[in-house]
């Protein structure tokens, strides 16, 4: 035990979170013993976070088309979505997206911006008793259109609003 | 290991106005360090908010989240003093939650 306790101390001389750590000399050990296939089903069994998720494989997708594909969706314009975006960004790495959708029974709301190497930005769950509302920022890789879509019992609404983009966020 | 999460959430006629601050550098993986290698790409994926034990918001975030990823959202309900508690993981499995309770509004 006195031979291993110097290794730990120094190993904790770096950190100001001495069981954080010990933590990571405990998760070093377990990925030894059990391999690291197993380690995520661990992981996700200490934390309640939703990991494994329907809407993921729509963030690998390289075109507005094949996201809406992975989504299976179809989208219809709606009036009852407002999608709020400036009309010009000076900066691309920065820009402020709000959306609010007046549609009864929304279930998740997607923003896609379109000129982005991977369109899908962000999706948003909304359960029972959360407004349909988010606003956030996000980064627009050249001047193009940014769309919002809202999932509401199996269909798919959107509001489009075009920005133009003076320094692209594709770098930041 | 990153700055803790601000949070800023306010009843209000009925409802509760909830801001999120996530410091997180957001690294798209396109970028280039001044020796011309592109950085590591390391964003959060994942993020989950409850209200007093209600889970009132949850988000999967991509590469093209801005740094320091925001987040304004309201709900119905909610009282002061309700705790409420923020998570979110990132693309290094690396993660982080933090919490506060719900404030009067002013």
């Amino acid at each position: 035990m006195s031979g291993s306790s110097a290794p730990r101390a120094e190993f904790h001389a770096g950190t100001d979170a001495p069981s954080a750590g010990r933590r990571r000399v405990l998760w070093g050990c377990g990925h030894a013993l059990l391999g690291a296939a197993l380690c995520p089903v661990l992981r996700l069994r200490a934390e309640p976070l939703p990991v494994v998720d329907a809407a993921k494989p729509a963030f690998g997708a390289g075109s507005l088309a094949e996201v809406l594909r992975r989504l299976d969706a179809n989208p219809t314009p709606s009036d009852d979505i407002s999608l709020s975006v400036p009309d010009v960004v000076e900066d691309g790495a920065m820009v402020p997206v709000e959306i609010t959708s007046r549609l009864p029974g929304a279930q998740e709301i997607y923003i896609i911006s379109e000129s982005n190497p991977f369109p899908l930005v962000a999706r948003f769950s909304v359960p029972d008793g959360t407004d349909a509302f988010v606003s956030t920022r996000i980064k627009v890789a050249s001047s193009g259109r940014v769309h919002a879509l809202v999932h509401c019992d199996g269909r798919f609404l959107s509001a489009v609003k075009a920005t133009t983009v003076t320094v692209g966020g594709c770098g930041a | 290991m990153p700055d803790p999460i601000r949070i800023r959430a306010q009843a209000r006629n009925g409802g509760t106005d909830i801001h999120v601050l996530m410091p997180h550098p957001m690294e798209t993986g396109f970028r280039k360090d001044p020796a011309g290698d592109f950085i590591a790409a390391h964003y959060i994926t994942d993020v989950e908010i409850v209200v007093a034990g209600r889970t009132v918001l949850t988000a999967t975030l991509s590469r093209a989240v801005s740094e320091d990823p925001l987040l304004f959202f309201r709900i119905k309900g909610g009282r002061p003093d309700d705790p409420i508690r923020v998570a979110w993981v990132d693309s290094w499995g690396e993660r982080r939650i933090d919490a506060a309770v719900i404030m009067a509004a002013t």
